[in-house]
């Protein structure tokens, strides 16, 4: 039996693991616990960040932390909230809300919220067209960035408009202004959300007051929206596959096929061919620029960087339609669904005086929902894609200079160690000599590679330091989704067996079903889904699309219950456990698993 | 009194036939009418029983004994109350009546000359408290024949002079004028399982979901509480269960060849497993929903899952319905009401501390 602990392990009691000593190097010195921060409680952030950071990834916690607690703290002046924390241990990000505890300060700070929150809310569709221009002059900035070529002689033109300066300069500037880009766009992407996660709160507890024994995705299902860009990807590759049955091309599309190859093949197949391979290039940018995890490590390459994702979702849609499958997804079924769950949860309400409150609560969630789920893309997907797109483009200026051996090295090192690379470069290109990097950065990079695989073998704890008394904190509630309970369930203590036997998450999607898994580490091979698999993976996104159509259950590591993930297997009616963790490294293929989407447990059968 | 009045079948009843049938017998003629799957049946009326009384007693002699007790002098009242009781389960019946009744029992046995039924009070009393309380609430199952239907119809109108009974009327001033009873007589289901269904959740109140306990073989077992039940809670609004939880099932009630019903072990396989599947659940909740639609209330509900009167498959059989009282009664301020500008409910939330 399942015993309860009363605190969690301290941040100076946690050890490394063997081999892994000196992983601090790899991060910031901010990013390091220090013995005041023992009396704090953290949580481990598995939801962003369910693997060790690589040293340039921790732009992805360091530059969105920045933004979200400029925006709660400083610019909305939320009134319970402050900012969020991030220390970085083992490799892993753990973090802590600042609450706002004394209440004359809350009551200061609610006067100002209310002036100023007020005004987006009131201004909100007008406010979020003009954030859709911003947002697309940031992406059109970034892709203007070009990385200098280095010549042996700088260009002509130099000379001719008397511009004055060398080419090397952009070495340096282009990179930082990608990175500042990718500040801003991440300042962006917090302008407006924590205003709509406040809308979503607002309306998730009331409805938990009214409907106590009310499921979370319920609640997420009245919220949800159906034309979301979310499901645009994976729309536009039906649409592919439809055109390529149309003009006669299927058998082109094998499963397994390289993209390099069906893209030959289609290629010499006349005018049919060159008209799919049109259409192909006229929905890439920005339908493409989908990220294969969502967008937090650099490893989750695009659909644009690893067409083999995309189309292996293109040869089971082919499939599916020679088949005779219907691979249209029901928007009005879906439409019709969510307007009649809105409506009965209305008739059950008490009295027209909560109906009325309901009424308001929705129309506000309806009103910031095509923001909230829509700046995934913009930001995670789009964005970011094209973000790490550039980086590697400065990779492989640095791989020319012999200062990594390999482009892909980059993400070994911190952003403003990349600078000094690249500084170290501007220097040589000018000097006339070798860059001095290799000997500095490559054997850095090989210590790093191998500390951040020991680092693979902790099992970070849910949380460190003392049980907070109290856990209200709206950010940790709209963004992770902690309240007291959660926090119950990681004193929890499982015995030998319950630990090798089952893994918790997020109950994104109801049901119960058994069935064999299907652990797919990689987008790439969904080929491989059988028909009723419980799909394993590290986070279900529009790549994943394809395969809700066979399988009887979707677990991730990654995702809440307003993930994609989530939205689709409630679409599809089908159970899933989100936000994981460790699914994908704990059940091997061939496992009978139980899912059950009402608590968030999947346990193994076997 | 002609015999028509002493006997009404389900079909002929609803919800304003309480005065004449008490409120289980309207309440499952109510049912009958609506569509729902109720096991068919009929009850003896309380004119029925009026008639009887009135046969045995024409002068009120047991009216004024009752009246004459004083709830304190308990020895007293246990000598009146075991001679009344006596009375009525001796008395002879009028022959019409009789009649009726074993008429009304053999077209509803379909000529089988033993057809299993239940027989159980039916309280006129709209105070539900009252019939608990007082014993009123009063069944025989699986009674087979026609003398033993009589028997227990006799004795269902004898615990209107229960000790508990009597005593609770005279503590709370009730009337005897006018006390009567209606005796529900109703084919029984063979149930491979039954259970109880809340219309709204008996632990937080939530009118959204639907609470289903079940437990192997007859409901009995559930009601007297000596098997812990399966619990199932169901969305009413998405159909989708929210929590499921198996118990140990050890002992189920069954049909004793003889008449009655006894207790038997649960055999060792079934004892956890879960007695309700995927479709026994929403069948039980597209009838939970029905009664509550037609009520307009939530509802306690007993059912039974057995075998179709045609043999035809299985089907969910609606035993009682009652509106849910506990939670109805405590209904409390609303959570919220409209602000001005909705997203003034973002202040009032967000405002507060640990808000959100």
């Amino acid at each position: 039996m399942a015993s309860q602990r009363s605190s969690f392990p301290l941040p100076s009691q946690v050890r490394s693991p063997p081999g892994a000593e000196g992983w601090e190097k790899m991060y910031p010195y901010f990013t390091r616990f220090a013995p005041e921060d023992d009396k704090r409680f953290w949580f481990y952030n598995a939801m962003h960040f369910p693997e060790p950071m690589p040293p340039f990834d921790v732009v992805t916690a360091e530059i969105p932390y920045q933004a979200l607690g400029a925006f709660t703290t400083r610019v909305f002046v939320f009134p319970t909230t402050l900012g969020v924390e991030h220390r970085i241990v083992n490799g892993r990000v753990y973090i802590t809300a600042n609450p706002v505890a004394d209440g004359e300060e809350i009551g200061k700070r609610l006067a100002v919220f209310q002036e100023r929150a007020g005004y987006y809310y009131q201004n909100w569709d007008r406010l979020y067209e003009e954030w859709k221009g911003r947002m697309t002059a940031l992406i059109d900035a970034l892709k203007a960035i070009e990385v200098p070529a280095l010549p042996e002689m700088d260009d002509i033109a130099v000379v001719h408009s008397g511009r004055g300066y060398a080419q090397n300069v952009d070495v340096r500037t282009g990179f930082n202004r990608a990175i500042e880009g990718f500040g801003m766009m991440w300042q962006y992407h917090f302008e407006m959300l924590m205003l709509g996660y406040g809308a979503y709160v607002v309306f998730f507890q009331f409805c938990k007051q009214a409907f106590p024994e009310i499921a979370d995705q319920t609640v997420s299902r009245m919220v949800a929206g159906i034309d979301v860009l979310m499901f645009r990807p994976d729309q536009e590759l039906k649409k592919l596959a439809r055109l390529a049955v149309k003009l006669g091309l299927s058998s082109l599309f094998a499963d397994g096929v390289a993209p390099d190859a069906v893209m030959a093949a289609v290629g010499k197949a006349g005018a049919a061919g060159a008209e799919w391979l049109a259409a192909v290039d006229a929905i890439r940018d920005p339908w493409f620029h989908i990220s294969t995890g969502d967008g937090f490590y650099h490893h989750h390459r695009s659909w644009n960087s690893d067409l083999s994702v995309p189309f292996a979702a293109l040869a089971r849609y082919v499939a599916m339609l020679n088949a005779g499958q219907d691979i249209e997804r029901p928007t009005e079924r879906l439409k019709a669904e969510r307007e009649r769950i809105i409506a009965e949860y209305r008739a059950l309400l008490g009295s027209e005086e909560e109906r009325g409150a309901f009424d308001q609560m929705l129309s506000l969630c309806h009103l910031v929902f095509p923001f909230v789920e829509d700046h995934k893309f913009w930001c995670e997907h789009w964005y970011t894609s094209l973000f790490y797109a550039k980086m590697r483009e400065f990779g492989a200026l640095l791989a020319r200079w012999e200062q990594i051996a390999d482009p892909e090295d980059i993400f070994m090192l911190h952003y403003q160690e990349v600078e000094q690379a690249l500084v170290d470069v501007t220097l040589a290109w000018a000097a006339g000599t070798p860059a001095r990097g290799a000997a500095h950065w490559r054997p850095l990079v090989e210590e790093r590679r191998r500390v951040l695989e020991k680092l693979k073998d902790w099992d970070p704890p849910a949380a460190l330091g003392p049980v907070p008394e109290e856990i209200g904190d709206p950010a940790l509630l709209m963004l992770w989704g902690i309240t007291s309970e959660t926090l119950q369930s990681w004193l929890r203590v499982p015995d030998d067996l319950e630990n090798e036997k089952t893994v918790r998450g997020f109950a994104a999607s109801p049901g119960v079903v058994e069935g064999v898994a299907r652990v797919l580490k990689n987008v790439n091979d969904i080929g491989q889904v059988q028909d009723g698999d419980i799909l394993v993976c590290p986070v279900t996104n529009p790549s994943w699309g394809p395969v809700f159509g066979k399988i009887r259950a979707a677990v991730s590591d990654i995702g809440g219950t307003m993930s994609h993930a989530a939205i689709v297997a409630r679409e599809y009616g089908m159970p899933a456990v989100v936000g994981t963790g460790v699914a994908t490294k704990r059940f091997r293929t061939g496992q009978r698993l139980r899912v059950d989407g009402n608590s968030g447990i999947v346990t193994v059968l076997d | 009194m002609g015999v028509t009045q002493a006997v009404s079948p389900f079909a002929e009843l609803g919800m304003a036939s309480r005065p004449l049938v008490g409120g289980k017998g309207a309440s499952l003629g109510e049912l009958t009418r609506a569509g729902i799957n109720v096991p068919p049946g009929f009850v003896v009326t309380t004119e029925g029983f009026v008639a009887f009384l009135a046969a045995i007693d024409p002068e009120g002699a047991i009216r004024r004994q009752v009246e004459a007790l004083s709830p304190d002098d308990l020895p007293a009242v246990l000598r009146a109350c075991e001679e009344i009781r006596q009375r009525i389960e001796t008395a002879a019946m009028r022959p019409d009546m009789e009649a009726a009744i074993a008429g009304a029992y053999a077209r509803l046995c379909g000529g089988a000359p033993d057809g299993p039924v239940a027989v159980r009070s039916s309280a006129t009393s709209e105070d539900s408290a009252e019939a608990s309380f007082a014993g009123l609430q009063d069944t025989y199952l699986w009674i087979r024949g026609t003398a033993n239907v009589l028997h227990f119809v006799r004795a269902c109108w004898a615990s209107l002079y229960g000790v508990e009974s009597v005593v609770y009327r005279l503590r709370r001033g009730l009337p005897e004028e006018g006390l009567a009873m209606g005796v529900v007589v109703q084919q029984m289901v063979n149930s491979r399982v039954s259970g109880v269904m809340f219309t709204r959740s008996p632990t937080t109140g939530d009118r959204s979901v639907i609470a289903i306990e079940g437990s192997w073989g007859l409901g009995s077992a559930i009601v007297s509480g000596e098997v812990t039940p399966d619990k199932v809670v169901v969305s009413k609004v998405t159909e989708e269960v929210i929590s499921r939880a198996v118990s140990h099932k050890t002992v189920m009630h069954v049909p004793d060849g003889g008449g009655g019903t006894r207790e038997e072990a649960v055999p060792e396989a079934r004892r956890d497993l879960p007695c309700l599947s995927d479709g026994d659940i929403r069948a039980l909740v597209r009838v939970g929903k029905h009664i509550e639609r037609h009520y307009g209330c939530p509802q306690d509900i007993e059912w039974a899952i057995g075998p179709r009167a045609d043999g035809d498959g299985e089907a969910v059989f609606l035993l009682q319905s009652r509106p849910e009282t506990i939670w109805s009664a405590r209904d409390a301020k609303p959570l919220a009401g409209p602000a001005a500008r909705p997203f003034d409910h973002v202040f009032a939330v967000l405002g507060k501390r640990g808000g959100g």
